[in-house]
This record gives structure tokens, C-alpha cells and sequence, in this order.
């Protein structure tokens, strides 16, 4: 069965409305882009969407309780969720370093986990 | 009686503006150079903004808000800038002088060469949207639950509706559905969404949290804490019509509803601002109208893009170099006019008119298939086609090294339909 799926290009100020029709998971025809990149996005979005995940995760004795993190490289959008629970539980000892390995490998997705700056330990 | 300290150069604030501000000076040739910023730490609100999407012009990458700081910080801890963290700047004249407090120093008076305002934005509060009801706790801005959630760890509520659709009310809504949250919506009292397309694609739709455009929020209910709000549609005068109202359960209420930049420092020194952007009025060389006080960044205008504000701090610094150094040299006056679908340029005067000068504007009005032009005495300096121009995003425009001297009368930026698409 024919199916379209619409998606909104974010490369430019055009904000395309792109249309993508598949049959059975193969891309047929792709219409509504102004040019070649939105016909790119439109095709990546419906074949393997990406975000690379940022939050935050819990440090013991840092001058602040939390540190931000990212993953290295985007991550299939399906697991965005999966990846922020599985940071949930994560502590981390003072003092941090930018782009410390928080989580190796996350999800066997191949990408990992690393703080996105320093942290230096709280002086009493 | 204190000791009058006489740094080169102080600049106010180290976010991405003053730190770029900073370093710039220092490459220009200053030897002593005072940041002062009141938060424990550099980077100004970079830290906290742990989302991606910045740098994509300055670095030709993308990283996040920390990242981005800390490519500064790094430098500055290199650089023999002297900082004072922990420290608040109570008064600015117009002679220059300045009092500044911290725990470490106590009082601290200087007369520096020059001054760089670099103090950013703050956001507007309800106080300025004027929401009838209640006082209750769980009423936020963006910005604070932000720091809240990225930098204190907390979470500042449970069910939430978020007011207004710019970036970070935005950005915030993917933010408390990652920690937990549930986002109820997204109201808009415009018909179009305030922030960037890329955030309402991978903020809401991937998040299935819905936009309401047209609406706004009527009522606020709780006593101690806020249980409900009412939500209405609006018409064309973004009016509520009755009738259409709803009432939202929900713990908080965030409020996304824009940015101003924070003067009060400048207007105790006689700083000129400008009624259509809230900053100081500044030349090309981002000197205000007091004489060696010098700006960038959101203090300015509020700039979408942090690139921006780090192209300008360089200006800023360079040109505090300059003044510091005697080598400013003023040639004529001559004002940058907004003209067709243009709402306001910055730089709005050019005094020095030696170089090539960068400006930045908004739009009034979303056009499609346009030309962005500068016209010099009504010669056009640059032409650059444009597929679409949007207010919620800044336009780049320059003026050529050679296109200036002392008999121009005005500069004008405009933004033209294409004729040759057309």
C-alpha cells in the first residue's frame, strides 16, 4: 500500500512542508521541496532518523549537583527516551572532566555518553 | 578610602559577549583587562543551555551551550585576563568610573580605559504579560526552570503548560518531558510559532506535545501553589474570545514571552538606547553614545544565534583596543537607516568609516523570494537574493570596506521582492 508522510525540512528559513510516499518501506517519489536538501531530510527522517540526547546527570561532592552530558553522535530517535532512563541512576565523583565516558556504548547503539564540561570538586 | 584600581579595559559579564569581548582586546594589544561577572562561574547562561545548535558559524560544528563556553573559558585562562567572579557592578558613570562589590574584595573602585557592557538579556516576567489571577508558586520563566533542571538539579513541576512558543519555552518542553514531566501544551498568542522551525520539529512534534497557536492563557488558579489555568483562543487584535475557554490542570506555568535586554547599568551612565531594541545605540565599532563605553551581545539586541553575539564582542573589544590605544578616529556621522520590511540595523551610526562593517536586522513580516540590499546615499553596496526572511530570524548584511567617507548622508537596509523572479 501506497502511504505519505509529511515532513517539515529545518535546514532553512523555507520550513518546507516535504512529502515522502512509500510502498511496503521503499521511498517512491518525494514532493514539496524547494531543493535537494529537503528531498535528503525528508528521506533520512522517514528512513533513519537521528538526535543526539542531551540531559544531565547526578554528581557527588561537584561545586554543582548535576553535570550535562551528550551522546558523542546522534542516536536512532526511537531510543531518545531509552537513553535519559538509562542516565537516570548514573552518579559520578567529583571532580569531572570535559568529555569524560559516562556510559560506554549506550544501548549497543555504538555512540557514547560524555559530560559536556568540566566539573571541579567542591572545597569546604 | 578604597584604592582606585586603572585596568586598560573592564568588560561586565563573562557570557559568550564578554568573554569574546575579553579575548578580543587582549589579541588587540591591551595588557590589563578586568572581567567581572556576578555568577560563581564563566560562561554566562551557556551553561545551562545543555542542548546542541551552537557554534554552527563561529566553529563550523554543532555543540551544545557548554561546549561552546568553554572553547572561551579555556582561552581566557590562558589569556591573563584577570577575573572576578562573585562580583556585582552597582554603578557606572559616564566618565567611566565604576563601583563593583564582591565578599573577596569588598568595594572595588576603578577607572578603566574603556568599558564593554556585556550584561545579556533577562526574560520578561508575567508582570509584563499581565495574567489576571492568583500569586501562587509554580508560576516560571523559561530561563529559570531551566537552571532550575539543568544547573540545581531540581524539578520545578510535574504537569506543565508552557506560554508562549520562543526557543526556550520550546527548548524547555523537551526538556521536562525528558526528566519526567508531562507538557500539556504549547500556547501561542501569535498565529505563527515564535522559535526556530528545528526546534518545534525535534522539541514538540517529536514529542508529540501540541502547539496551540492563537491562544493564550486567561487566568491563573491555586492559592499556594498553581492548580489549573484557564486557556483561550484569541482573535486577529490577540484578543481572548469568550466562550472558547478551557481550564488545564497543571502544577506549573512557564512562561516563554521573550527577552529584554538588561540596562539599568547603562542607563545610570547615560547610555543611549534604542525604543525598537531595548539596547544601547551603538556605531561600527559597537561604541555607545558615551565616549569609550562599548557594548555586545543581547545587551544590544537580543541575537538568535550566539555566533552572533560573539562577532559582535569581537567588534566591541577591538574597538575598545582601538579607543584605549588613541587610535579611534571619528570621520563623520552617518545613521543606518531601517527601510522596506526592515524593523531596526544594528549598528544604527557609523562614525569611523574606514572598514568594512557587518550589520544585523530583522525583518517586520515573513517574505518569501526577496533581495536584502544596502544602499549607501541610494548606491547599492551589497545585493544578496534571499528565499525567506522571518522575524523570529536575524539577517546578515555587510557594508564593503571603501563604500564609506565623510560626505555620505545615510546608509539604508532593506529587504525588496526579486524582480528577476517575480
Amino acid at each position: 500500500m501506497r502511504r505519505k508522510h509529511d515532513f517539515i525540512c529545518i535546514n532553512c528559513p523555507l520550513s518546507c512542508t516535504v512529502e515522502l510516499f512509500e510502498e511496503n518501506g521503499e521511498v517512491q517519489e518525494v514532493r514539496g521541496n524547494e531543493c535537494a536538501v529537503g528531498e535528503k531530510y525528508a528521506v533520512t527522517e522517514y528512513l533513519d532518523p537521528r538526535r543526539r540526547v542531551t540531559t544531565t546527570v547526578r554528581v557527588r561532592g561537584g561545586v554543582l549537583p548535576v553535570v550535562p552530558v551528550a551522546t558523542s553522535a546522534p542516536v536512532p530517535k526511537r531510543l531518545v527516551r531509552e537513553v535519559v532512563r538509562a542516565l537516570a541512576g548514573v552518579e559520578l565523583q567529583a571532580p569531572v572532566e570535559m568529555g569524560q565516558v559516562v556510559m560506554p556504548d549506550i544501548l549497543g547503539t555504538g555512540v557514547d555518553v560524555v559530560t559536556t564540561r568540566p566539573l571541579p570538586a567542591k572545597r569546604d | 578610602m578604597t584604592k582606585i584600581l586603572r585596568p586598560d579595559a573592564v568588560v561586565i559579564g563573562a557570557g559568550p559577549a564578554g568573554l569574546g569581548a575579553a579575548l578580543a582586546a587582549r589579541e588587540a594589544g591591551l595588557e590589563e583587562i578586568f572581567l567581572l561577572e556576578r555568577d560563581f562561574e564563566l560562561g554566562g547562561i551557556l551553561p545551562q543551555c545543555i542542548h546542541d545548535g551552537f557554534g554552527s558559524i563561529v566553529f563550523d560544528q554543532v555543540l551544545t551551550g557548554p561546549e561552546y563556553a568553554q572553547r572561551f573559558i579555556d582561552k581566557v585562562e590562558r589569556s591573563g585576563i584577570e577575573v572576578f567572579l562573585d562580583t556585582m557592578v552597582l554603578e557606572l558613570r559616564s566618565d567611566r568610573s565604576l563601583v563593583a562589590v564582591n565578599s573577596r574584595d569588598g568595594v572595588l573602585r576603578m577607572e578603566p580605559g574603556a568599558v564593554v557592557l556585556a550584561m545579556g538579556c533577562r526574560e520578561r516576567t508575567r508582570h509584563q504579560v499581565l495574567i489576571p489571577g492568583y500569586r501562587p508558586a509554580g508560576v516560571i520563566c523559561a530561563g529559570a526552570a531551566q537552571r532550575y533542571i539543568n544547573i540545581e538539579g531540581l524539578m520545578p513541576g510535574r504537569r506543565v503548560v508552557i506560554l508562549g512558543s520562543g526557543d526556550i519555552g520550546l527548548i524547555m518542553a523537551r526538556r521536562f518531558t525528558l526528566e519526567g514531566a508531562e507538557v500539556e501544551g504549547v500556547y501561542e498568542i501569535m498565529d505563527h510559532p515564535g522559535g526556530l522551525t528545528r526546534n518545534l520539529v525535534q522539541c514538540l512534534h517529536d514529542f508529540d506535545i501540541p502547539l496551540h497557536l492563537s491562544h493564550t492563557v486567561t487566568f491563573i488558579h491555586g492559592r499556594k501553589r498553581v492548580e489549573a489555568v484557564t486557556v483561550a483562543k484569541v482573535n486577529e487584535n490577540r484578543k481572548p474570545i469568550p466562550g472558547t475557554e478551557r481550564l488545564v490542570e497543571c502544577d506549573t506555568l512557564v512562561l516563554s514571552v521573550g527577552l529584554i535586554p538588561e540596562n539599568e547599568l547603562s542607563k545610570k551612565a547615560g547610555v543611549v538606547l534604542h525604543p525598537a531594541t531595548g539596547g544601547p545605540v551603538v556605531d561600527e565599532l559597537m561604541e555607545t553614545s558615551v565616549e569609550g563605553i562599548f557594548a555586545c551581545g543581547n545587551v544590544v539586541c537580543v541575537f538568535d544565534l550566539v555566533d552572533y553575539v560573539t562577532f559582535t564582542a569581537e567588534v566591541a573589544g577591538r574597538g575598545a583596543a582601538e579607543f584605549v590605544q588613541g587610535r579611534r578616529r571619528w570621520r563623520g556621522e552617518v545613521p543606518v537607516r531601517p527601510g522596506r520590511n526592515v524593523r531596526f540595523v544594528v549598528p544604527q551610526r557609523l562614525r569611523c568609516l574606514d572598514r568594512e562593517v557587518e550589520l544585523y536586522f530583522r525583518v517586520q513580516r515573513p517574505e518569501r523570494s526577496v533581495r536584502v540590499r544596502v544602499l549607501v546615499d541610494g548606491r547599492v553596496v551589497h545585493s544578496r537574493k534571499a528565499r525567506m526572511v522571518r522575524p523570529p530570524e536575524m539577517v546578515r548584511a555587510s557594508i564593503p570596506a571603501g563604500a564609506l567617507n565623510e560626505g555620505v548622508r545615510e546608509v539604508v537596509v532593506e529587504v525588496t521582492p526579486d524582480e528577476k523572479e517575480a
